[in-house]
């Protein structure tokens, strides 16, 4: 289930499982073209750091956000490829995510 | 072959320490100071906080006291708290180790009450120093696993490396626990068709609805500020990295804290007290889950972290595995293992691998990061669990 695939070439973003509609940067990734690891490229919006999620194509307000090939939570909106996925435009379907306003974008090194 | 201290029990230690245990917070500065000269002498503080009598507590601490990794145990009591010290000396006395009570009441006060405890420490300490070790085989281990400081990194790198490393120690024989149910919310599904028994099945998903239940009635998942800083949105999501720490190893059974697993094997953990909502959050930090694994026998922990926790423990020593790159390039000493080079391209079985044979060397006496550095991080508060039920450990 959980068939990850590892980064093996010099894409920085990162697709766990062929079902998912995010991509996972394996470095700080700036806004601009961006290479997926195993093939293909996207335009990353705005400028994310390492660990967060960007959408790999369109997803509608209330459709479940797929990482690993499994439900990671819900969309609070409609979110356009490249843009950041996080708790802005992301609801756990268990309990609501505690973050603190003056972090939870990530390291300012992005 | 490893070696061990042999224990009346027939299990054995990888590690020979005298633990000063508190037994009300009262007693506390008393038990630090007598433990202070003998620190780096393998002497150590553990203890309990609370005034009010708690039979989570009474188990975890009978348990702690004759863990195999302790030799020795001072008992520090102010005089007046309802803790049951006289049954907690009287097991460790049964377990065939030295134990001595000090009450600070009948001993005239702090710095009788301390030259006291330090004059038996001295002496144990000078005893336990000619302490024989026996063969000891990979089989007769307990190994536990924790993740905290977790980020987006977690279940890329750290975790399921940890997981490959839990699959070479189950196939060895040795015993592998994992734990807190509230961080496997999402997974209860995929875990539970891993278990040996349909009825062990029905357990773990029990389980892991209970923590989705307790989390939800306090407000909060299992989740802090710095997971969402590293990438983390949500609980499931988090848990999702999480469950990849127990590997792909048959689950043989469910265990509550304090309960030793009765075999090899992997086991789950349920952390997350029974019935109503009485004493707070389950596991208030990461040690508290550490403790608990402890005190079901763990000799050591392979804790994953990402955000770069610096924590070690009482009794057992925490191997370090750094999921981040970034946080290891910034904290390298604090770690054991780079686990965020699989990142750049270094294989997950290498990184298992070294996770296997390190765990092998500490298990041999080798020192952790987190020992060498002389972290003894220990806490343990109030809960309150049913005995499992016949289900949890199918024969």
């Amino acid at each position: 289930m959980t068939a990850t695939k590892r980064p093996a070439g010099n894409g920085r973003l990162l697709r766990l499982s062929e079902a998912d509609n995010v991509l996972v940067a394996t470095a700080p990734l700036a806004a601009g073209r961006a290479a997926i690891n195993g093939g293909g490229e996207i335009d990353v919006l705005a400028p994310v750091t390492l660990g967060h999620k960007i959408a790999s194509r369109p997803i509608e307000k209330g459709e479940k956000i797929l990482k690993y090939g499994v439900p990671i939570g819900s969309a609070t909106e409609n979110i356009a490829p490249g843009a950041h996925v996080h708790v802005h435009n992301l609801q756990s379907d268990y309990t609501p995510t505690y973050a603190l306003g003056e972090t939870a974008w990530g390291d300012k090194d992005a | 072959m490893l070696e061990g201290f042999p224990r009346n029990d027939g299990r054995k230690g990888i590690r020979n320490h005298l633990v000063v245990a508190y037994l009300v917070e009262c007693a506390h500065h008393v038990a630090r100071e007598i433990v202070h000269p003998y620190r780096d002498d393998g002497a150590q503080v553990i203890g309990f906080p609370g005034c009010f009598p708690n039979d989570y507590a009474q188990k975890m601490m009978e348990r702690l006291c004759t863990h195999p990794n302790v030799g020795a145990v001072l008992l520090v009591s102010l005089g007046c708290e309802s803790f049951n010290r006289f049954a907690l000396e009287q097991t460790i006395e049964a377990s065939g180790r030295p134990v001595k009570t000090v009450v600070i009441q009948h001993s005239g006060g702090t710095r009788a009450a301390i030259a006291t405890g330090r004059e038996w420490v001295c002496g144990q300490l000078r005893d336990m120093a000619g302490a024989k070790k026996v063969p000891m085989d990979v089989s007769e281990l307990v190994v536990g696993t924790v993740c905290g400081g977790s980020d987006g990194t977690s279940g890329l790198t750290g975790n399921p490396a940890v997981g490959l490393a839990f699959d070479r120690l189950v196939d060895a024989g040795a015993a592998c626990i994992f734990e807190e149910t509230g961080e496997l919310i999402g997974c209860e599904g995929i875990m539970s068709a891993r278990a040996r028994t349909p009825e062990l099945a029905a357990a773990l998903t029990a389980a892991v609805e209970k923590a989705a239940t307790y989390y939800a009635t306090l407000g909060f998942g299992s989740f802090a500020a710095g997971n969402a800083e590293g990438g983390l949105s949500s609980i499931e999501e988090k848990s999702m990295g999480a469950y990849a720490k127990s590997g792909s190893s048959v689950i043989s059974g469910l265990i509550k804290p304090g309960d030793i697993p009765p075999r090899g094997g992997l086991y789950l953990m349920d952390v997350v007290p029974d019935g109503d909502v009485r004493f707070g959050f389950p596991n208030i930090t990461d040690n508290a889950e550490i403790v608990e694994m402890v005190a079901s026998g763990a000799h050591l922990t392979l804790f994953v972290t990402a955000r770069g926790s610096v924590v070690g423990s009482a009794i057992a020593p925490v191997i370090k595995v750094c999921a981040n790159p970034q946080t290891y390039a910034n904290m390298s000493e604090d770690m054991d293992v780079n686990a965020g080079r699989i990142l750049s391209g270094t294989p997950l079985a290498e990184v298992g691998q070294e996770i296997f044979d390190l765990t092998l060397e500490v298990a041999g006496g080798c020192p952790t990061v987190s020992e060498t550095l002389g972290h003894t991080e220990f806490i343990l508060t109030y809960k309150s669990f049913e005995p499992i039920g016949p289900a949890c450990l199918p024969a």
